[in-house]
């Protein structure tokens, strides 16, 4: 699903973010991103999505190299991942519903497809009850699963999540892995960057180690 | 390393080729349809959130507009007051005073008979003095006189075949080699005069029309422009989840369109509410120069024509902003 070869990321003024990563994440793989901060998890993340562009070596997505995708293209190579931010990224003057609803909308489905998905996506994450709500009367944890059903909603093969836990307790942290660990089983390949260290341990995926840029340590995998 | 294939691509396949294939092109444009209806719509609720903003917004253009619409009302109004002056160019041949009745009519005669003249009006010593005393107010001084000064008046109407100034001019000149004749003046030249000011007036409007037209541009572009800024955080999220920049630009386009609509109507208004103002004074002007001129109001098409250049330099001033700044907005 994804395949990064020889890859660095240097930013302008000469900053490397990412030095000569190579790896590969499976269809239907889950592993975890670590490493200290500024190590590089969110600059490989973007990568990924296509927020930044590597500056040496090849990243693939789906089979697709990200380097081939041209402006106009992003968009669209952006609806087949899924992204879970920190800070949930929600719009705050629309209901939960018509926030999950987004990529749909921009993706064009008729108004019953979406009434369906979002019912659906929402369900999934355990917030269909309050999907007339506004974002702001929600706790952290319902916030960043209205972000998870945000994500998944157009079914895209492949989930990025950012600290997705990074402000919440471990046990609403545990409830937020287990719904990673359901789209998993259902085939998608989730990438999850984080450093919560004891969660990550809890958990048996494969956890990717970086350190100043470079990718120290790959270990797991055992699915 | 692991197995390529895995069902998590399928569903997104096969939504895909529902959409296209089994539902039909026809569900699809209709769908791509119904949200452009929404995205207008929401436009306009967006702007109905910030009533005042939109008002004062949509009145600076509405004035910007109603300027020019306004001129051009009035300069079309002084046009049609005198375009039919235009087919009444006379001559008017003042006779030596030494000439009487019976030479006069015998010269009036002469000239009916010519192609280039189709008519020729007779007006005699004793007409000239009454007409002029009843509209002079001179009748009394008039009477303090020996004898009528006024002279017999022949007043020729050249024939529709002569159009032209050189033409006229000829017949001018043609007409002063008559002995009979003192004084032979044409009655156009100050409808010339006035025609040229009316052209350099309707210029001038026309120069006024571009400079606010480029005015309500830069009020609308900066309108959205703000807007825009306003709505950063959402732009970012949307190119984030795959908003193309059509999606985004969307909204803001459909807004300038509103603006520019709204700032028409008001121009309308304004022009409408300046010209009943105008109305009676005119009508009262018209009055003392013996005219049943009116006031016309604004027509049917010079309104649609306003609404129109409205909605499109609204929208394209948002599109103009829309261009410039959208490109910036990018997620980090």
């Amino acid at each position: 699903m994804i395949t990064f070869t020889n890859t660095s990321k240097r930013y302008p003024g000469g900053f490397e973010a990412l030095n000569n990563i190579s790896f590969n994440l499976a269809a239907g793989e889950m592993a975890f991103l670590t490493g200290h901060s500024g190590a590089g998890k969110s600059t490989l993340l973007k990568l990924i999505a296509l927020i930044e562009r590597c500056s040496n070596g090849q990243v693939l997505v789906n089979g697709k190299n990200l380097a081939r995708i041209s402006r106009r293209g992003i968009p669209y190579h952006r609806r087949n991942v899924g992204v879970i931010f920190q800070d949930h990224r929600l719009l705050f003057d629309r209901t939960v519903f018509d926030n999950v609803a987004l990529p749909l909308v921009i993706a064009g489905n008729s108004r019953q497809e979406i009434h369906k998905r979002v019912r659906a996506a929402l369900d999934k994450v355990g917030l269909l009850e309050k999907e007339k709500l506004y974002p702001i009367t929600l706790s952290g944890g319902e916030q960043q699963r209205v972000g998870i059903a945000r994500a998944v909603v157009n079914k895209p093969p492949l989930l990025l999540a950012d600290e997705p836990t990074g402000n919440l307790d471990p046990e609403l942290s545990r409830e937020i892995m287990a719904i990673f660990e359901e789209f998993q089983r259902v085939g998608v390949s989730v990438l999850i960057a984080s450093h919560d260290i004891s969660l990550i341990q809890s958990l048996p995926y494969r956890v990717l180690q970086l350190d100043h840029g470079r990718l120290i340590n790959d270990i797991g995998g055992r699915l | 390393m692991m197995a390529r294939k895995r069902p998590a691509q399928r569903p997104v396949a096969e939504t895909r080729g529902a959409s296209v294939g089994k539902r039909g092109l026809r569900i699809g444009l209709h769908t791509y349809l119904l949200r452009h209806l929404q995205t207008f719509f929401y436009a306009l609720g967006q702007l109905f959130q910030k009533p005042l903003a939109t008002l004062m917004t949509s009145a600076v253009i509405g004035i910007a507009l109603a300027l020019p619409a306004g001129l051009h009302t009035l300069l079309n109004n002084t046009q049609q007051l005198t375009s039919d002056w235009n087919n009444s160019t006379r001559i008017s041949l003042f006779l030596k005073q030494n000439i009487n009745e019976r030479q006069s009519t015998a010269l009036a005669k002469k000239l009916r008979t010519k192609n280039e003249i189709s008519k020729v009006d007779y007006i005699s010593r004793e007409q000239a003095l009454e007409e002029f005393s009843a509209l002079s107010g001179f009748g009394d001084a008039l009477l303090a006189l020996d004898e009528n000064p006024l002279p017999t008046v022949l007043v020729v109407h050249p024939a529709m075949v002569i159009n032209s100034s050189v033409a006229i001019e000829a017949l001018l000149t043609e007409l002063r080699t008559h002995p009979e004749v003192d004084l032979a003046q044409l009655d156009m030249q100050w409808v010339e005069r006035l025609y040229a000011m009316l052209d350099t007036l309707s210029r001038g409007i026309w120069i006024l029309a571009s400079l606010l037209s480029l005015a309500v541009l830069l009020v609308v572009g900066n309108t959205i422009r703000l807007a825009i800024q306003n709505r950063r955080d959402e732009i970012v999220i949307i190119k984030l989840i795959g908003g193309t920049d059509a999606f985004i630009r969307r909204p803001f386009l459909y807004a300038g369109f509103w603006y520019g609509l709204f700032g028409g109507i008001i121009a309308f208004i304004l022009v409408q509410i300046s010209l009943l103002f105008l109305q009676e004074p005119v009508h009262h002007l018209a009055n003392l120069y013996h005219s049943q001129f009116k006031l016309n109001k604004f027509e049917l098409v010079n309104t649609f024509v306003l609404l129109t250049c409205a909605t499109l330099l609204g929208y394209l001033g948002s599109w103009l902003a829309v261009n410039r700044h959208l490109k910036d907005i990018e997620p980090s």
